[in-house]
């Protein structure tokens, strides 16, 4: 490979590297945080409540990433003057914020409905035996609904971080110097196809690195489920 | 409320006939696509499956890389790296010429590249699902293998995929916005014009997204018609 080139970009490229990975694990972990409200609000048997987080989990599974973006980052320089006076402006203008802001919404409606899958898949029995147990609902809750739903939702948990990885490279287009908006600008800069090849190979380490990882974790965490004689 | 209605009109005032086409392209781009991915993943999933050591491992590295490699990056390889590989053979052949690769191409040959990589694993685990006694039987009964294919193995793989295969052809549609990227003029880009020229970005990528969510909407009522129509013969308590 081309050296120069390589001396070159080769540092920014790897600080957008940097960049994906920073605007994903905050964006996922944000997401987690709202994902149970929503989850607990889908599973309720309040009209209301239930309506508003199905119309929430609908309307971000269904339209695309990058129109939510455009929605949140273009849409906000319109409410420029109403978001000064509530003094919102600052974080709004930001394409950073903004862009952690979508995702984080986007993968909450995901997470919430691994989650909802989850604890649905609980046995009834294992909450029968808490309730025989004198145990009051919150901590029958978090401490037996939710760890078992968790350990359920490994799997689809660990393609939502994939998914996320991947939808990233969305961020480039609003101005965020993520590891495709680098490659962009050193593209843009050469014509040399070659850096994409090597923001793909980047991606997809990272991606099955992860993959890697998370099968381990899923065969650690889940050992006591197995037969014993396997 | 009078004005925002104006933006939506059709004619020459408003964007509601421009963000129309824009849905038509869309959606033709979805329509082209799909059957393209779909039958290169039964192909891909037909690869994994041979006992060609060197056929499969093709096929799963395939999976791998456009599972890997976020779509929008594999968009702009096509396009750009696409466009690259015409004009060396155009220029192979006559001096002086310009090919280009038109975004509507490389958006079907990357969007069915990528569908095709997640429909193979779903093709994958449907044939899995069918047992080898399903065939033996056939050929006992004295089916040709064509009609075996035809009559027994084929309706049941595609029962077992159509849930997967639904949830890849959502995503799909969802993708198609990628290409506006691109400069295709499909919904996305088209809303980005509107937006450009009315100062309007809330009203008109709302409107966008609905539409977006409306196609989801539909698309999944379709695909529960077709799953109800394939799984007629299973039997219901």
């Amino acid at each position: 490979m081309d050296m120069e080139l390589f001396i070159k970009y080769g540092p920014r490229i790897l600080h957008g590297l940097w960049v994906t990975l920073e605007l994903v694990g905050i964006s996922l972990a944000i997401g987690a945080v709202l994902s149970l409200p929503i989850a607990m609000a889908r599973l309720s048997k309040h009209k209301f409540l239930n309506a508003i987080s199905y119309g929430y989990v609908y309307f971000f599974r269904g339209s695309p990433l990058i129109a939510q973006l455009y929605l949140v980052y273009y849409g906000a320089g319109q409410l420029r003057w109403e978001l000064q006076d509530i003094g919102l402006w600052w974080f709004f203008r930001d394409a950073w914020y903004c862009t952690i802001t979508v995702f984080a919404l986007n993968t909450a409606a995901y997470q919430a409905e691994i989650l909802r899958g989850g604890i649905l898949g609980v046995p009834k029995g294992q909450l029968e035996a808490a309730q025989a147990l004198g145990l009051k609902p919150l901590v029958t809750f978090f401490k037996i609904t939710l760890p078992q739903a968790m350990v359920a939702s490994l799997r689809p948990y660990g393609n939502e971080v994939i998914l996320m990885i991947k939808g990233s490279a969305i961020a480039s287009v609003v101005t965020i110097f993520d590891l495709m908006g680098e490659t962009k600008l050193a593209f843009s800069r050469t014509f040399d196809l070659e850096v994409y090849f090597i923001a793909a190979l980047l991606y997809l380490a990272v991606v099955e690195i992860i993959r890697f990882t998370w099968e381990r974790m899923d065969n650690r965490l889940t050992r006591h489920l197995r037969p014993a004689n396997e | 409320m009078e004005q925002y209605l104006q933006y939506l009109s059709f004619g020459n005032d408003g964007w509601g006939d421009e963000l129309l086409y824009g849905l038509l392209l869309t959606l033709r781009l979805f329509i082209v696509t799909l059957p393209i991915g779909l039958v290169l993943g039964f192909l891909i999933a037909l690869a994994k499956r041979s006992e060609k050591k060197w056929l499969s491992l093709a096929a799963n590295v395939y999976t791998t890389v456009f599972r890997g490699v976020p779509e929008l990056l594999t968009l702009f390889i096509i396009f750009y790296g696409g466009q690259m590989f015409l004009q060396f053979i155009a220029e192979f052949f006559v001096d002086d010429i310009r090919v280009d690769l038109s975004a509507f191409l490389a958006g079907v040959i990357a969007l069915g590249f990528v569908f095709s990589a997640y429909a193979s694993e779903v093709f994958l685990s449907a044939m899995n699902s069918v047992p080898d006694g399903q065939s033996e039987a056939a050929r006992s009964m004295g089916m040709s293998w064509l009609r075996t294919m035809q009559k027994v193995i084929f309706p049941q793989i595609v029962r077992h995929a159509l849930p997967g295969l639904s949830n890849l052809t959502l995503i799909l549609q969802k993708d198609t916005a990628l290409v506006s990227i691109l400069a295709l003029n499909e919904l996305l880009r088209q809303t980005q014009v509107a937006v450009g020229n009315t100062k309007e970005p809330i009203l008109f990528y709302s409107v966008a997204c609905g539409l977006y969510v409306l196609l989801a909407f539909l698309t999944s009522i379709f695909f529960k018609q077709v799953e109800s129509w394939a799984n007629r013969g299973e039997g219901r308590a």
